[in-house]
């Protein structure tokens, strides 16, 4: 039998005057939502102040450069980072995303042939003069695939805990903080109590968030997160945004997205990045409803639909 | 709306089971060459166990025949007649202790390496020179290595780990020296063991643990380590069986003495200064084949020979399995 029922019209979001008025709208495409028309803050009372929640400045990068070998692949960046706020870095494939999240904590030092030039400061520090373990406590990281390590549940946030050549804790004594962290992450109610389960047995969207307990069960005050949500189903992606949008009250968020809905959902700042320069940098609702420059306008429209 | 069922089944038919039986890939329906592959595959696994049976088969049925508890028990004697010669107690604990010498000594030389080699591994030269050290040494034969061990067990300076004859010679014989050398054959097994295991382990977990502020030397212990044990004990369990089966550097630089013969001083610390000998250096000694003329006694200590590599084989096993459980 053939389905008679009335659709409507046939793409409801090409029709900017209709949405107010027309029924719940079907949506097709969650990704292909209409650019948003910019609005001021203090024009909607619906649209919540979200730089209200802005902080003091945590990170700056000043002038920064990262070659591998003789090519550069981040040219020239300076950009700040503040508590309370999200910064979504977006950019095509290959435009060092990943390289400058990995330069905020240290990381890229491990390639052998990557340089750098310009600053990096924590609190006004330079990084370079924080020992890098210490560092890292303070700015955590998120990795694109799930990397729980194989042990259990309580040991994997144990051991981010530890400090290492310090006096091994006992298990009581770092529980409340394991458990915390797990609360924090959105994860602990869902366990169950059961925290000697291997790790690897959780689904990945549940060892992606027990990376982030693990991340954030030092109470660092950055935290870098690079795709987190590219190996997750849309369920646990939902569930990681929601958690974002909860820490980002007490750290500063950098996360790295190749979905321009996702960034358009959890972040305050974005920062558009094109073959290694820096394009564009300002409020989210600037840099997707008008983008200054042209290439953020192709990039914004072209993924936006 | 309906859909004719077409095939439905003639009245009076049997009724079709309820579901048709999952369809399974069957070697029947594949091309000869894969077919073929797939019977010598099994015919090569077959064949192995037969072999393998029929060792351990024919040993036993040998070795039973004069295995005793007074055997195991009763020290060897020197005696032309064989029924005075005793039993094979001493050389079944000299196996034991070698053998516990020469993997305690392999294992973390050998982990040692492998860590060093893959998790740091600068500068490249000496990287690739140790490297092709132990492959030398993986590649020498065991005689080599019993008299080159001789030649150095001799010099004065290493008298303390052997006795000393009345004019000054150093000996050069004992357990610790043997065990040493031991540990050579044992060690690129250990190592390269340990280094496939380090290599497997990928790129992410080590910078999850870097970017958690943990240093190179913390990641090995507390995660990589960890990661590796069953690889090790796999290393350690070959390692094992090439010594337990060592015969030459027993004969040279053990003495193969019939009976271990500790010297004086403090107990422990005497024996290891001590000669003995092994089952394998037994069963030459033994056996007519060798220098011997008590074939049962023969075939009753390589029976021996066998149990006690199998039980150290599902002993390290065991061991890999239990800490490898709580992971995954
Ligand atoms: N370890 C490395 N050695 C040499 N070149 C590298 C290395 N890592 C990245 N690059 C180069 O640096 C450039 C930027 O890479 P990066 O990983 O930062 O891109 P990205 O923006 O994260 O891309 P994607 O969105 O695909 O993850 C690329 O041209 C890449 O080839
Ligand atoms: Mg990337």
């Amino acid at each position: 039998m053939e389905d008679t029922r009335d659709l409507g019209p046939a793409d409801p979001f090409l029709d900017r005057s209709v949405p107010s008025l027309a029924p719940p709208v079907r949506r097709l495409r969650p990704d292909r939502r209409p650019v948003p028309v910019p609005v001021k803050p203090e024009d909607d009372p619906l649209i919540p102040v979200r730089d209200a929640a802005a902080g003091p400045e945590r990170m700056r990068v000043e002038n920064l450069t990262i070659r591998y070998g003789g090519e550069a692949a981040v040219k020239d960046v300076s950009l700040s980072i503040h508590q309370g706020q999200v910064l979504a870095l977006i950019g095509p494939s290959g435009c060092g995303k990943t390289t400058l999240l990995r330069t905020l904590n240290r990381l890229t030092e491990t390639t052998t042939s990557a340089t750098r030039e310009g600053d990096v400061l924590l609190d006004g520090e330079e990084i370079e003069q924080i020992s890098v373990t210490a560092l890292r406590r303070r700015i955590a990281m998120v990795f694109q695939q799930p990397n729980p390590f194989p042990m259990s549940i309580f040991d994997n946030v144990a051991y981010a805990i530890r400090v290492q050549n310090a006096k091994r804790p006992g298990r009581r004594e770092i529980e409340h903080q394991v458990v915390d962290a797990l609360r924090r992450a959105g994860l602990h109610d869902e366990l169950a109590g059961d925290l000697d389960r291997p790790a690897l047995r959780l689904s990945g969207g549940q060892q992606q968030r027990l990376c982030i307990a693990r991340a954030i069960a030092t109470k660092p005050e950055v935290l870098l997160m690079d795709e987190p949500c590219s190996a997750l189903d849309p369920k646990s992606s939902a569930i990681i945004e929601d958690l974002i949008a909860e820490l980002r009250r007490e750290l500063a968020v950098v996360i790295v997205t190749h979905n321009l809905a996702q960034a358009h959902r959890v972040a305050d700042k974005v920062a558009f990045m094109y073959l290694g320069d820096l394009v564009e940098y300002g409020d989210v609702d600037q840099v997707f409803g008008a983008p200054r420059a042209q290439r953020t306008r192709d990039y914004v429209e072209g993924a936006f639909g | 709306m309906v859909t004719p069922v077409l095939d439905r089944p003639p009245a009076g038919a049997a009724p079709s089971p309820l579901r048709p039986k999952p369809k399974r890939d069957s070697p029947r329906d594949w091309r000869w060459s894969h077919r073929l592959a797939f019977a010598a595959a099994w015919g090569c696994g077959l064949a192995l166990c037969a072999v393998a049976a029929a060792i351990v088969g024919y040993m036993g049925y040998r070795g039973l025949q004069y295995l005793d508890l007074g055997l195991l028990t009763s020290r060897p004697e020197a005696s032309l007649k064989q029924d005075e010669a005793g039993g094979i107690l001493d050389p079944v604990l000299g196996t034991l202790l070698l053998t516990v010498l020469g993997i305690g000594i392999a294992t973390p030389l050998g982990v040692v390496s492998a860590v060093w080699l893959v998790e740091y591994g600068k500068p490249r030269a000496l990287a690739r020179a140790v490297e092709s050290g132990i492959e030398v040494v993986a590649g020498t034969p065991d005689i080599v290595i019993a008299i080159f061990g001789l030649a150095i067990f001799q010099q004065s300076i290493f008298a303390p780990l052997s006795f000393t004859a009345s004019g000054g010679g150093v000996f050069g014989r004992s357990f610790l020296a043997a065990g040493t050398m031991m540990s050579l054959i044992a060690l690129p097994l250990i190592f390269g063991a340990t280094r496939e295991g380090l290599l497997a382990v990928g790129a992410l977990t080590r910078e999850a643990s870097w970017a958690l502020g943990k240093t190179r030397i913390c990641t090995v212990r507390e995660v990589l380590l960890p990661q590796v044990r069953p690889n090790i004990a796999t290393g350690a369990a070959l390692g094992m069986g090439r010594i337990v089966g060592d015969t030459a550097i027993v004969v040279v630089l053990l003495g193969a003495t019939l009976q271990i013969e500790p010297q004086d001083g403090i107990p422990g610390i005497g024996l290891l200064r001590g000669t003995g000998s092994t089952l394998t250096s037994y069963v030459y000694g033994a056996s007519p084949a060798g220098e011997g003329n008590a074939p049962q006694k023969a075939y009753a200590a390589a029976f021996v020979l066998l149990l006690i590599v199998l039980l150290l084989n599902a002993a390290v096993d065991a061991i890999a399995r239990r800490s490898s459980r709580k992971a995954s």
